[in-house]
C-alpha cells in the first residue's frame, strides 16, 4: 500500500536501506517495477543522495530507512536538508505498534528524535491512513518553504495480511496549513517605487529563487533594470554567473566587489535569501547602514529575522518577480540613469580588484583555484557540480560559474562533511547522461567514502575532483588566521590512503596528479572515460587559503584580502 | 515585555512537543504553560506567557504559526483581555494561625477547600500577581505547598479566538 501510494505520488526513484521494521515494506519492492529502489552503504547516504536529486530536479527525494540504528543514521542528511529547505520524504520503519515504549530492539523515538530538523513529521497509527499520510508529506515537503517530512511506520502497519480498500487521495487540504502565494501588491508596489527610486540599487539572491525556480524571472528583472546583483552560496545559478551584471558570490568568502556593493548600497532586494550570519558577518548592526531593505520570501518567519526589512513581502518569488516586472512596467518613475552610471564606475574599480585572482607557483604545485578552473573549462561550465564542505568548496563556489540554476549542489546551511559523493549520485541518477561532478577535498571524501560500492552496482560515472591538501583546510586555516599556526587536530599527512588503489579496489579508476603541467591533459582524460567513475586526486598546494574572508565582528565591507592585506 | 499567547492546535499526539519543543530549540522562554481540549474534541487551546522585545515576540508568534499543528494564535496582550490563574495552596494552620489565614483568604476571596487538624488548602483564582500577593501576605505562616495551573486568558469583547 505504501509503495503504490508512492507510485500514485509520481515517485520513481527512492534511496534506502533495509533491515527489520521495513521487510514488509521491502518484499513488496521486490514485487513491483514502477518504483526503482537504490542501495545505499548507509543511510546517511540515501538521504544526500535523495537530497542531491531533489536539488538537480526540484522534485522531492524519497528515503526508505529501518527503525533505530537505520533512522538515526538519516539525521543528519534530514538536518542537512532542513536548513537548505529541500523538499525529502523519509520513510523510517518502526518497531510494532504494542511494542512501542518499551525499548525494544531496534527501537528509537524518530519522530522525537527529528522534531526539530524535520518540517512536519507523521506517525502512522492504521494502515488505513497510510495514502492520506504520503499524501500530506508530498504536500507539506514541496509547497511552501519546502523541507523534510518524517514519515514513521510501525512494522504491523505494513502487514501484508491486512488487506484493506485502496484510494489514493487526489487533493488534500490541511486547515492549518496555508501555502503563502502572491505578495501583497501593495508592498509590491512599494519595493518597486524603492528600486527604482535607488542611486546605488543592490540584488542579493539566494537558495529560495532556485527553489522556488524563480531564476528566470530574476534574470528578467535584473536585466531589465541593469542593476548589480550577487547571489548567496544557495542562491549560486539564479543568475548567471559569466554575466556582467553579477558581481560572484557574496559573504564571508564572498568577491570584494559583491560585498563592497552590499555595504554602501541605497536599497537592497534581498530575495529568496535568509541574511544567515555567514552573509550579513557577525553584527548584524554594521549591515548595509544607507540601504533601504526589500526583503521577498515564502516564509514570513525569515522576514526581519536578522536584519530588520522596511519592505517585506511574503509570497512566492516567481509570483512576486511577476508582480514586479508588471509594476516596473506600469510605473511612472524610471531608473535613474545617472546615478546609475556613477554606480557602476565605482563597482567596476573595486572589480579590477581582481580579489580571486591566483598568482600560479613557480614550482609547478597546483593551485586549487587552478583546478577548479580546469575542471570548469573542461565541462564547459556545464557539469553538475556537487561538494563537500571546507575549502575546496569555497573554491569551487568562486571559480566554477554557474549560468544555470540546479547546478551547483552543495550543503550550505549544515554545512555537512561527506555530503558530496552521496549527492553527486542522487544527480546522477536524475540525469545519467549528464556530467556528474564531485569537488571534494581528502577530508570530506573520507566521510561517505563506502558509496563507492553503490556507484559500483549502479555503474555511476561520477568524476570525483579531490582537491588533496593533506589538511582539514579550513580548520587549518582559521588555526593559521586566529589560533597562531596551532594546527590542533587538523592534519594527518602520514595516514593518508593511496586514493588511486583505493578507487581501484572498488572497480573504479583512480588518477594522481601532482604537477601543473600535467593538470589539464590528465583531467581530460579522466573526463574521457565516460562511463567510468574516476578519482581524481590533485595534490594542491597545502598552504593556500579562502580569500576574501570577512573580518569577524565586521561590516560586509571588512575583508581580508591576501595573506598580507585587509580592506 | 510579558506577553500571552493563546494557540489553537490540532488535538493530535505530538503537537504539544512541537510546540514546546520550538522555544527550547530557539532560545525563547516559557513562563508558564496550559493546555487542554475545547469545546471542538480535534482542537487544543494552548496558553503560554513568556517574555522578550517585539522583534523577539514577532520571531516567536511566526515561528509557532510555521508549526504545521498550529491553527490560530493570538497575543492576548495586543489588546483588552481577562487572564485568571488558580492556584491550590496548602498552608500550616494551627491555633490562632487558623482564623489569621481564614481572614487573609477572605480578603482574597480565596476559598477553603479542604482542611486537617493542621492544615489548610486554599483555592484561589486571579492574576499571577494577585496569586504572588496572596503568598506574601501570608507572611510569617508556613507555606507546605503550592500548585499552580499557569496563566490562562481571553480576549475582551466580541473579538473570538476560532476556526
Amino acid at each position: 500500500m505504501l509503495i503504490r501510494a508512492l507510485h500514485d505520488e509520481g515517485v520513481d526513484i527512492l534511496f534506502g536501506y533495509p533491515g527489520g521494521a521495513v521487510l514488509h515494506i521491502y518484499d513488496a519492492i521486490f514485487q513491483q517495477d514502477k518504483v526503482e529502489h537504490i542501495l545505499v552503504r548507509h543511510e546517511q547516504a540515501a538521504t544526500h543522495a535523495a537530497d542531491g536529486y531533489a536539488r538537480a530536479t526540484g522534485k522531492p527525494g524519497v528515503v526508505l530507512v529501518t527503525s533505530g540504528p537505520g533512522a538515526t543514521n538519516a539525521i543528519t542528511g534530514i538536518a542537512t536538508a532542513y536548513m537548505d529547505s529541500i523538499p525529502m520524504i523519509v520513510i523510517s520503519g518502526q518497531v510494532e505498534s504494542r511494542m512501542i515504549g518499551s525499548d525494544a530492539f531496534q527501537e528509537t523515538d524518530m519522530v522525537g528524535v527529528s522534531r526539530p530538523i524535520v518540517k512536519h513529521s507523521f506517525m502512522v497509527q492504521h494502515a488505513s491512513e497510510i495514502p492520506s499520510v504520503v499524501k500530506k508529506a508530498f504536500h507539506l515537503a514541496t509547497t511552501g518553504r519546502p523541507g523534510p517530512v518524517v514519515i514513521d511506520v510501525p512494522k504491523d502497519v505494513t502487514d501484508p495480511k491486512v488487506k484493506l480498500p485502496y484510494e489514493y487521495p487526489k487533493d488534500i487540504s490541511l486547515r492549518s496549513y496555508q501555502v503563502p502565494g502572491k505578495g501583497h501588491s501593495g508592498q509590491i508596489k512599494k519595493a518597486v517605487e524603492a528600486l527604482l527610486s535607488a542611486k546605488r540599487p543592490m540584488i542579493y539572491a539566494g537558495g529560495g529563487v532556485i527553489q522556488g525556480n524563480g531564476a528566470e524571472l530574476l534574470t528578467k528583472l535584473t536585466r531589465k533594470l541593469g542593476y548589480p546583483i550577487t547571489n548567496t552560496l544557495m542562491g549560486l545559478g539564479a543568475y548567471p554567473a559569466t554575466d556582467k551584471q553579477f558581481l560572484g558570490m557574496l559573504g564571508m568568502h564572498g568577491t570584494y566587489e559583491a560585498n563592497m556593493a552590499m555595504h554602501y548600497c541605497d536599497v537592497l532586494l534581498g530575495i529568496g535569501a535568509r541574511f544567515d550570519d555567514r552573509v550579513t558577518n557577525s553584527d548584524t548592526s554594521k549591515f548595509c547602514p544607507d540601504a533601504t531593505i526589500l526583503h521577498v520570501d515564502i516564509d514570513p518567519a525569515s522576514i526581519s529575522k536578522t536584519v530588520t526589512a522596511d519592505v517585506p513581502i511574503v509570497g512566492s518569488v516567481t509570483a512576486v518577480l511577476e508582480e514586479m516586472l508588471d509594476q516596473l512596467g506600469k510605473s511612472k518613475s524610471k531608473v535613474d540613469k545617472e546615478a546609475l552610471d556613477i554606480w557602476w564606475q565605482q563597482i567596476e574599480q573595486w572589480r579590477d580588484r581582481k580579489c580571486l585572482a591566483v598568482a600560479p607557483s613557480t614550482d609547478g604545485r597546483i593551485k586549487p583555484q587552478q583546478a577548479v578552473k580546469a575542471v570548469y573549462e573542461i565541462t564547459k561550465g556545464d557539469a553538475y557540480v556537487s561538494s563537500d564542505v571546507g575549502q575546496h568548496q569555497m573554491f569551487a563556489a568562486q571559480h566554477y560559474p554557474f549560468d544555470k540554476p540546479r547546478r551547483w549542489i552543495n550543503s550550505g546551511g549544515l554545512g555537512t562533511m561527506g555530503f558530496g559523493l552521496p549527492a553527486a549520485m542522487g544527480v546522477q541518477f536524475a540525469f545519467p547522461d549528464a556530467i556528474s561532478v564531485c569537488i571534494t577535498g581528502e577530508g570530506s571524501f573520507q566521510m561517505n567514502l563506502q558509496e563507492y560500492a553503490t556507484c559500483m552496482q549502479y555503474q555511476l560515472p561520477i568524476k570525483i575532483i579531490c582537491l588533496n591538501n593533506q589538511a582539514l583546510g579550513m580548520v587549518k586555516q582559521w588555526q593559521d588566521m586566529q589560533y597562531g599556526g596551532r594546527h590542533s587536530h587538523s592534519t594527518y599527512s602520514e595516514s593518508l590512503p593511496d586514493f588511486t588503489k583505493l578507487a581501484e579496489a572498488y572497480g573504479h579508476v583512480g588518477i594522481r596528479i601532482e604537477h601543473y603541467d600535467e593538470l589539464y591533459s590528465k583531467l581530460e582524460e579522466a573526463f574521457a572515460l565516460k562511463d567510468k567513475l574516476v578519482f581524481v586526486d590533485i595534490a594542491v598546494d597545502p598552504d593556500e587559503h579562502v580569500y576574501p574572508m570577512a573580518i569577524k565582528g565586521g561590516a560586509m565591507k571588512d575583508m581580508v584580502l591576501s595573506k598580507t592585506e585587509r580592506t | 515585555m510579558r506577553h500571552i499567547i493563546s494557540v489553537l492546535m490540532e488535538n493530535e499526539p505530538g503537537a504539544l512537543s512541537r510546540v514546546v519543543g520550538l522555544f527550547s530549540q530557539r532560545n525563547y522562554n516559557i513562563d508558564s504553560l496550559t493546555v487542554a481540549p475545547t469545546e471542538d474534541s480535534t482542537l487544543s487551546r494552548l496558553t503560554l506567557t513568556t517574555s522578550g522585545d517585539d522583534a523577539r515576540i514577532e520571531q516567536i508568534t511566526k515561528h509557532l504559526n510555521r508549526i504545521v499543528d498550529v491553527v490560530k494564535l493570538v497575543d492576548l496582550t495586543e489588546g483588552a483581555h481577562i487572564e485568571r490563574e488558580l492556584m491550590l495552596i496548602k498552608v500550616k494552620a494551627i491555633g490562632a494561625q487558623r482564623a489569621e489565614i481564614k481572614r487573609t483568604a477572605d480578603i482574597f476571596r480565596g476559598q477553603i477547600v479542604d482542611m486537617t487538624q493542621s492544615v489548610f488548602t486554599v483555592q484561589l483564582t486571579g492574576t499571577g500577581d494577585k496569586l504572588d500577593a496572596f503568598i506574601a501576605a501570608l507572611g510569617d505562616n508556613t507555606v507546605l505547598e503550592v500548585a499552580r495551573t499557569g496563566v490562562s486568558g481571553i480576549a475582551r469583547g466580541d473579538k473570538v479566538l476560532g476556526l
